[in-house]
């Protein structure tokens, strides 16, 4: 047990309708996830991994509610759980500009009415945080490069102050040099505020740096869970050893 | 404003659609503006002594069978007819949009149902399919209008619907959906505005096939009543002079082809906008 859980997920089974908006096709379900349970500690940084199609992004969707329909049992300390989408040309929309995107989150806050002035004072907080100048405001998101959309993307899940962040693969669609900028933006913002954070990825070399924890993940269930030191020094799971030597780590 | 200046005088320059297509939809507009305030004559007056006159000083497109100013009456019909066009675009776009967006987005039993109502209807050819909503309302320029309005909602549905069903699987749709952003708040203010190009060009045909659809219904004798003039009235009016009095014919038809092609050109200088 852990003492100060900030996301607790017990025995979690997820499906899949493969055909959600037909109505007189016979829907048949496919089970993603496999009897997940994990507990996360507030202000770690848990990593995710495993190879595409093994349930990692299905499990991030369960937690923020975008797919709900699972058995079992996902507990969170915090409303409102953020996530960073893997793609950041089609995570934002196109016919607004940043500003505008910033500013939503606020605008359609239930618990809190934001004042003009408020709303321009977080967005400028928000925009040091994400280390990108406050001329960006007023452009859209085609006018900016893969990083720097990214950087808006996480800023626009830090807007109202979240008590978890899910980064789903933040960096796969970047260049080498721009992924590690962005790595180091969440680093930073993980040590400055102390905010949780799953990190999906299948790089393992990634994992590595930023994580405490990982879960390495297969076929929709869990494989391997542990601290990501010992983890890498001595895999349980045979699977686990074989990504490790795919990647070049051990 | 100073940007946006520049850049409609850059593609009047470089933009020959768009330049063609404001100059005739202009020319046509013009004509209409100006019967507004002032026409030659009442376009409804008749006189005995001047039918199916030729072109003349007194008549610049002649007269018609009954001695009526032709000028005068292409005046009054093109802005009877551009009324009923635009009338039917905004009845058939904004009850399109809200019904293609709504079914598109929410999906399911309510979508599956609409779809279906909406496959029925596009099964009748519209004109077809207005004819029998006149032939329940009754005949004139305003039951015209609702008619072809109806007639023009599922095309502009399925056009709409089809748009929201491709923008709801984008990832800032879900991304919007985790900030918190009501269903409503998501159809109108996040989706809408990513289709507006696919609607700004539905729109421009669909006036196009208002303005058709229009003239036949108009020829066909269920629009505006006489002695009020319409274009597609006054051509079938005039179809049995076509040889005595050709200017009779010719001159609303000219219009009715010229606001179609202004129309067709603006569209398309709109679609090439820079």
């Amino acid at each position: 047990m852990i003492e100060s859980p900030v996301l607790r997920v017990k025995d979690l089974n997820v499906f899949y309708k493969n055909n959600k908006s037909r109505f007189f096709s016979k829907n048949k379900k496919i089970q993603a996830l496999f009897d997940v349970s994990f507990e996360m500690e507030e202000g770690e940084v848990l990593a995710i991994a495993g190879e595409s199609g093994s349930g990692k992004s299905t499990l991030a969707r369960a937690i923020v509610g975008i797919n709900k329909d699972y058995t079992g049992q996902i507990w969170q300390k915090y409303e409102n759980p953020q996530m960073v989408f893997q793609d950041p040309y089609s995570s934002l929309n196109p016919s607004k500009t940043i500003g505008w995107l910033l500013e939503e989150p606020l605008r359609v806050d239930k618990k809190k009415k934001w004042s003009r002035r408020e709303i321009d004072d977080r967005v400028k907080e928000i925009m040091e945080e994400i280390e990108l100048p406050l001329s960006m405001l007023g452009r859209y998101p085609a006018q900016l490069s893969g990083g720097q959309r990214q950087r808006v993307c996480i800023g626009i899940a830090l807007m109202r102050s979240p008590g978890l962040l899910i980064a789903d693969e933040p960096v796969s669609a970047l260049d080498v040099t721009i992924q590690a900028q962005v790595l180091e933006l969440l680093e930073n913002l993980h040590k400055k505020h102390g905010i949780s954070i799953i990190f999906i990825s299948h790089d393992l070399r990634v994992v590595y740096k930023i994580s405490d924890h990982v879960m390495i993940m297969k076929d929709g269930h869990v494989v391997e869970y542990g601290d990501t030191r010992s983890v890498y020094k001595a895999p349980q799971h045979p699977y686990t050893g074989q990504l490790l030597k795919a990647a070049g780590i051990c | 404003m100073k940007k946006m200046q520049t850049s409609l005088k850059k593609n009047i320059r470089e933009n020959t659609y768009l330049l063609a297509g404001m100059i005739i939809t202009g020319a046509v507009l013009l004509l209409i503006i100006v019967g507004l305030f002032w026409m030659p004559y009442e376009p409804t007056m008749m006189n005995a002594s001047e039918k199916l006159a030729g072109i003349s000083l007194r008549h610049p497109m002649g007269t018609d069978n009954m001695g009526r100013d032709v000028l005068s009456r292409v005046m009054y019909g093109s802005r009877i007819t551009l009324f009923i066009a635009i009338g039917t675009v905004l009845i058939g776009a904004v009850m399109g949009t809200i019904i293609g967006a709504v079914t598109g987005y929410f999906g399911g039993m309510l979508d599956e149902v609409a779809m279906r109502i909406i496959d029925a209807l596009f099964a009748f050819p519209s004109i077809l399919l207005a004819l029998v909503i006149v032939s329940v309302f009754g005949t004139g320029w305003l039951q015209l209008l609702l008619s072809l309005g109806i007639a023009f909602i599922p095309s502009f549905a399925r056009i709409v619907r089809g748009e929201v069903l491709r923008c709801k699987s984008m990832d800032y749709v879900e991304n919007a959906r985790l900030i918190g952003v009501s269903d409503l708040r998501m159809i109108f203010v996040h989706i809408l505005p990513n289709i507006k190009g696919v609607m700004a060009s539905s729109i421009m045909i669909g006036f196009n096939n208002a303005v058709l659809a229009e003239a036949g219904l108009s020829y066909l004798g269920v629009g505006s009543q006489p002695p009020y003039a319409s274009l597609g009235k006054m051509l079938s009016d005039a179809q049995q002079y076509m040889f005595t009095a050709p200017f009779y014919v010719l001159c609303p038809g000219v219009v009715i082809v010229l606001m179609v092609l202004g129309f067709a050109f603006l569209g398309e200088g709109l679609a090439r906008w820079k």
